[in-house]
């Protein structure tokens, strides 16, 4: 299968791989997908007091473009408020990616992961009824 | 990126392998000198090419124990199971309309069964044991009066393991069952005998044994004589079991091919044993969690098919485009589901998709073998490190007991 450049230099050069203690109140944790279908990815965002992701990292179990999609991902969320972060659509994972048609499950998780992490985020701090609101 | 440029390290040779050069030397003078139409039978042409045939069906014939007579050529090994099961059926089946075959099987001899299947022939699809071996009581109770035919693959073509051919062949004669054998991965690699084995029908393949692409055999035994109902049907070629206008270059080199392999098996064995031991040992050695799928004894040479937990196997590939090898991972077949032959040993699906089946054969050197383990290692260490699967079961998770939501 030929990929994007793009889509290569992540798989190769993964930007923000690590994990942040999951404990700490400022951490959401997003762990998305499952072992049998062959991807797995744990997102995790920093929040700051005043609701901007200071910082995101993630682990991935997956295909190359998994990985790319969820290195690219937490380059995106990075100084962005959790609103605009919950607002990133699949498509444009796989539009700057290059992602063939087989593989747009794999832009799909990424955006379920971001927002499984928001999700846990809110609900550690209250704010799931805010986020309801929306 | 000078690994990019560095010559590609070929280790998929259950997929293909390269023709010899004695056996291309052999090949050339039948396309332009020698192009006679074996079936041309009042000129010297013709009879020269007839001759380059006969000669190349003995060495077929010679390498499985058979008689020339036995030896029906076709386009390979695909054509020759899809002639085999349907042409023994539609012959047999009035009066037995049931045949067994193993869930492991290759796709062309499952397909071949699905379509006799949708055609009101009965199929019983074996299980096999965790080994990848098929029980020999189970077999024995799939058999009824009803069976006309087994076929049952020599060798694997996924995970390289040897079924109790011999074995198989006893029961299904004491049977009155014709056992046909798929033998594509195992011609010039693990000695064969028809006779001995009591097989009826075999499948052979030339790529698979570093002769073209483009022909294969099917053997079908004369005493007892098997029946098979002609799938191409034409100018009555090959005793009418197959028309069609012999492939003079592909069959010589197919016929030299054999005679190599014959000669050179136990030497090239051994050779190719060693390399892969070898190979198992320095994963073994460097890795923890990689589990080897199939038999380790009951095994050709050339075959590994390991498992490297908590990395998916596409994404391992990538990582080793310098390297042919081929993956049991979903993400490396076009239906998106992972090997159903390791599903079909019980392999966890989260580890058929970790899989790589690693080929070694007549022109792999350990220099190149070095370089693949490296590679491989490398890779499988730094994917672990991105792998949220690797650091739960390093925190001691178990990742069975997460409620995945399967997409």
């Amino acid at each position: 299968m030929a990929y994007s450049e793009k889509l290569l230099d992540h798989y190769e050069n993964p930007r923000n791989v690590g994990s942040f203690d999951k404990n700490e109140s400022t951490v959401g944790t997003g762990l998305v997908g499952a072992p049998a279908c062959g991807d797995v990815m744990k997102l995790q965002i920093r929040v700051s007091a005043e609701g901007i992701i200071e910082d995101a990292k993630f682990k991935t179990f997956g295909c190359g473009s998994a990985i790319a999609s969820s290195s690219l991902i937490t380059e995106w969320v990075k100084g962005k408020t959790i609103a605009e972060a919950g607002a990133i659509k699949n498509s444009q994972i796989a539009e700057e990616l290059a992602l063939p048609p087989v593989k747009i499950h794999c832009s799909i998780l990424a955006e379920d992961a971001i927002k499984a992490a928001i999700s846990d985020y809110n609900t550690k701090n209250g704010k799931a009824a805010a986020e309801a609101a929306e | 990126m000078n690994e990019l440029k560095a010559k590609p390290i070929y280790l998929d040779y259950q997929a293909t392998t390269p023709t010899d050069p004695r056996v291309v030397d052999a090949m050339l003078p039948y396309f332009y000198e020698k192009f006679g139409n074996a079936h041309s039978r009042n000129h010297s042409f013709g009879w020269e090419a007839e001759d380059a045939i006969e000669l190349a069906r003995g060495q077929v014939a010679t390498i499985i124990g058979a008689s020339p007579k036995e030896v029906i050529f076709t386009s390979g090994a695909t054509e020759s199971n899809n002639l085999a099961l349907k042409g023994v059926m539609k012959f047999y089946g009035k009066k037995k309309p049931h045949m067994i075959t193993t869930v492991t099987e290759h796709k062309c001899v499952l397909d071949s069964a699905r379509h006799l299947e949708q055609e009101g022939y009965k199929v019983t699809y074996l299980p096999v044991q965790k080994n990848g071996m098929v029980d020999l009581e189970t077999l024995k109770a799939a058999i009824t009066d009803e069976t006309a035919l087994v076929s049952i693959m020599a060798v694997h073509n996924e995970i390289g393991v040897i079924q109790p051919l011999k074995e198989i062949g006893e029961i299904c004669r004491e049977r009155g069952v014709f056992f046909h054998c798929d033998a594509a991965q195992a011609v010039g690699k693990i000695p064969l005998d028809v006779n001995d084995m009591k097989i009826d029908l075999m499948s052979i393949s030339g790529h698979k044994l570093y002769g073209p692409k483009g022909v294969g055999a099917l053997f079908v035994r004369r005493r007892p004589r098997v029946r098979v109902v002609a799938q191409i049907t034409g100018g009555g070629q090959e005793r009418g079991m197959r028309s069609g206008t012999l492939p003079t270059p592909l069959i010589v080199g197919f016929g030299k091919a054999c005679d190599i392999a014959l000669n050179e098996m136990a030497e090239e064995n051994a050779r190719i044993m060693e390399l892969r031991n070898y190979t198992l040992k320095r994963f073994r050695d460097r890795l923890e969690d990689i589990y080897l799928n199939g038999d380790e004894e009951n095994r050709v040479a050339g075959n590994l098919n390991i498992s490297f937990a908590y990395v998916e196997g596409e994404s391992l590939l990538m990582g080793i485009k310098n390297i042919a090898v081929s993956s049991g991972s979903a993400c490396t077949s076009a239906s998106l589901e992972p090997s159903y032959v390791l599903r079909a040993l019980g392999v966890d699906e989260e580890l058929a998709h970790t899989s790589l089946r690693i080929g070694i054969g007549r022109f792999t050197t350990r220099e190149e073998l070095d370089q693949a383990i490296d590679a491989i290692c490398n890779e499988v260490e730094r994917l672990r490190e991105m792998s949220p699967l690797w650091e739960m079961a390093q925190e001691g998770i178990d990742i069975k007991s997460i409620e995945w939501a399967e997409h």
